[in-house]
């Protein structure tokens, strides 16, 4: 086949060897190089215009350009903060909350519609008429509404809670009201670093038997219990830590001083709302990820496990789980971008995440757009990055491996 | 506006980008040619910006509107209203989406000199002040101690808020909402035990209540709060002309020139009513403007006395004094430079 030559072929053969046909830009790796060349001085160019005529226009309208304002004082507060804030703190520290507060509700976000997406997403294959019915009906209702109008809806819901001092009150130690929920929280002593060196412990111990057992099983074929023997472990230790240091913890309750409840944790209305809209909307899109990853895999593997003798229950979690991981991961990694991306409806309820924070009240008070709007989407962009990076890496390892 | 050397390569493209700036300097022309003034005012604010059932605009701010198009383009009803939030009125005006903001905003020294506007003058002298539920029992701000406290976001009012309770040595909580209505929305579910706005805002938001007797706004006031209408910078002849119309307003009603007795002053009135008015002198060409501009202003729009009065004063629903923003005659400190 490769002996024989098209007509094209034979004529390039034979034609005199000019300098039109062997000069440098008839060469292909040349050419290619040049045309890309090209293409790099367009790029260059094209965003050296807009970004010196953006430049330019902003001078010529008077307004301040330059990243001098993150050092100084914002002087607004921030209703929710991981770190310590005055209102004194400068708008660098205001842009390190936001992004704080963004990474937070989104890694609940990602947890909870995980959870949520796998339960949903299994259940569409029980044979029980009820359960299978709930799951369809799961995605179908929450998939359809437009994620803001979820958001709200749980932020009205929130917002119908009775008045602090009518709180919704369970043993004196969690509150319920509308400026948010709130539950005591639990403050180590001396002697509490004993405690969480046994949970260490402990979870160290689980890898362990885990490892032991795999290995056991491949030598002789017998199982071990790992979860009891695990939750055992996970449970006993601590306990046993705690009891021998003579519990050196105590709860701080919240309770009501002045107008407000102080003490413990709070959660505010806005994030509750934000995180549980959030986590229904995109476990609702994972629910479906999953059940097309398991039903890519063949039936054939469900049988095949059946005729091997491992348990119904087995059947899911050892074989067409894994299997369906290739399938579900790439989505997975879109879907949580997106939910990183649907953070920024917070704005609609005040939920002092990066986008209403910083691309919000900072950029009002400084007016400085171009350089906060150019903060705010690199933050977007290096966030959905990571994750992407995290997935990818996930992916390698669920892919098939072929030899 | 200039190209630079890089892109001169790519010229035809570094063109297209390079196309801005347009409004710099002839927004008068603009509007002239286009007919009709945009207009920035608030989603919807009583006394100030607010549309009624049938789409119609009033209010002090759409006043200023509307006398804008009636001295420009001689008729008051020439103006297309954009309701922008407080977070977005500044980019609005900067990006040439508006020609003129009209949003109860307050004319503070770092947005007159770093966000390339200008304010054309002063329509309202406000004070930041704090509404409370009569539940809470609270008779002074200062018993406001670790309360949550309820704001429109990007508003002057945020950094008065805080600064107020720092020098108090109290701590609050802000929480805070896109537009006056979920700011009061917010107020009325108890999310935060007290509204703290511009106290003209307050009274308007009050009204709004399910149930305004149960709320009382406190007597402290802990803020200047200007209000203003903003133009961009580097355009000094439209900016003239926001500023006089505004001026022609006060002056209008220092002269005792109405809407009702203008067109009777304008043949008969004295030298200074007839120069306003513009049947003597050439204030008007001078603005760019035809001979009887304050003359539409005052017969389309009133004097602002009657804007006041209409709007936010004994003929509403919010029955606010002059108090400050009376004739400086009068008590109050409005005061028109001399029109001549």
């Amino acid at each position: 086949m490769f002996s024989t030559k098209t007509t094209e072929q034979l004529k390039l053969e034979t034609r005199p060897s000019s300098t039109g046909a062997k000069s440098f830009y008839n060469n292909p790796k040349y050419r290619a190089w040049i045309y890309q060349s090209f293409l790099l001085i367009f790029l260059v160019g094209f965003f050296y215009t807009i970004v010196s005529n953006t430049l330019d226009n902003m001078a010529a309208q008077g307004i301040k350009s330059g990243f001098s304002f993150l050092d100084s004082s914002a002087g607004f507060d921030v209703l929710m903060s991981l770190l310590p804030f005055e209102t004194t703190d400068s708008y660098f520290k205001i842009f390190v909350i936001g992004i704080l507060n963004t990474i937070l509700v989104s890694a609940i976000g990602i947890i909870f519609s995980t959870l949520l997406g796998f339960i949903f997403g299994i259940a569409y294959f029980s044979h029980n008429y009820l359960i299978r019915s709930i799951s369809i009906i799961y995605v179908e209702v929450f998939r359809n509404i437009p994620v803001i109008l979820q958001v709200i809806f749980w932020y009205t819901v929130f917002n119908s809670l009775p008045i602090a001092r009518e709180s919704i009150n369970i043993g004196d130690a969690v509150f319920l009201n509308v400026t948010g929920l709130y539950l005591p929280q639990l403050v180590g002593e001396a002697g509490s670093g004993f405690v969480y060196g046994a949970i260490v412990m402990a979870i160290i111990a689980v890898f362990c038997i885990k490892k032991w057992a795999h290995k056991r099983q491949d030598a002789s074929g017998e199982q071990f219990p790992v979860l009891w023997s695990s939750i055992a472990v996970l449970v006993l230790l601590p306990l046993l830590a705690l009891l021998v240091s003579g519990v050196p913890f105590h709860f701080d309750y919240p309770a009501l001083k002045g107008f407000n409840f102080r003490g413990g944790i709070t959660v505010i209305p806005e994030l509750m709302s934000l995180a549980v809209a959030l986590s229904i909307y995109t476990g609702a899109f994972i629910a479906e990820a999953v059940r097309a990853g398991v039903q890519s895999v063949p039936q054939g593997q469900t049988e095949a496990a059946r005729s091997v003798g491992l348990k119904e229950s087995k059947i899911m979690s050892l074989i067409i789980v894994p299997q369906a991981m290739r399938v579900i991961t790439p989505m997975l990694n879109s879907e949580y971008q997106s939910l990183v991306k649907n953070t920024t409806i917070a704005t609609a309820i005040g939920y002092p995440e990066l986008f209403t924070v910083f691309a919000g009240s900072a950029l009002n008070q400084v007016g400085q757009a171009v350089e906060i709007m150019f903060m705010t989407l690199a933050i977007y962009f290096a966030l959905n990055m990571f994750i992407s990076f995290v997935m990818n890496h996930f992916n390698k390892r669920t892919e098939l491996t072929t030899r | 506006m200039k190209i630079k050397n890089l892109s001169m390569t790519l010229a035809a493209l570094g063109l297209a980008f390079s196309a801005q700036s347009s409004f710099a300097g002839s927004t008068l022309d603009a509007v002239k040619k286009k007919d009709v003034i945009a207009c920035g005012v608030s989603t919807g604010l009583a006394g100030f910006s607010q549309k009624d059932e049938k789409g119609n605009w009033s209010g002090l701010d759409v006043d200023v509107c509307r006398g804008v198009a009636a001295a420009v383009l001689g008729d008051a009803s020439k103006v297309q209203y954009k309701p922008l939030t407080a977070k977005e009125r500044f980019l609005a005006l900067q990006s040439g989406e508006v020609d003129l903001l009209s949003r109860n905003t307050t004319w503070t020294h770092t947005r007159d000199t770093s966000l390339g506007l200008n304010f054309a003058g002063v329509v309202y002298y406000d004070g930041a002040g704090f509404m409370v539920s009569n539940k809470l029992g609270v008779k002074s701000a200062t018993e406001l101690d670790g309360a949550n406290a309820c704001i429109q976001a990007g508003t002057s009012t945020e950094l008065a808020i805080a600064d107020y309770f720092r020098e108090n040595k109290m701590n609050y909580k802000a929480i805070t909402f896109d537009t006056a209505d979920q700011t009061r929305a917010g107020f009325e579910s108890g999310r935060c035990d007290f509204l703290v706005s511009d106290q003209s805002q307050l009274y308007s938001l009050r009204i709004g209540l399910k149930n305004p007797s149960g709320a009382i706004v406190l007597p402290e006031v802990i803020s200047k709060e200007p209000l203003g209408p903003v133009v961009r910078q580097n355009d000094d002849e439209w900016f003239n002309v926001v500023k006089w119309v505004v001026n022609a307003s006060i002056e209008g009603e220092f002269q005792g020139v109405t809407s009702a007795n203008a067109t009777d002053l304008r043949k008969n009135g004295k030298p200074g009513q007839k120069r306003l008015l513009g049947s003597e002198g050439d204030l008007g060409q001078k603005l760019g403007l035809s001979a009887d501009w304050a003359y539409q202003v005052i017969k389309q729009v009133g004097n602002y006395s009657e804007s006041f009065e209409r709007n936010v004063g004994q003929g509403s629903p919010m029955k606010i004094a002059r108090g400050l923003n009376a004739q400086w005659n009068k008590g109050g400190i409005l005061y028109s430079p001399a029109m001549r």
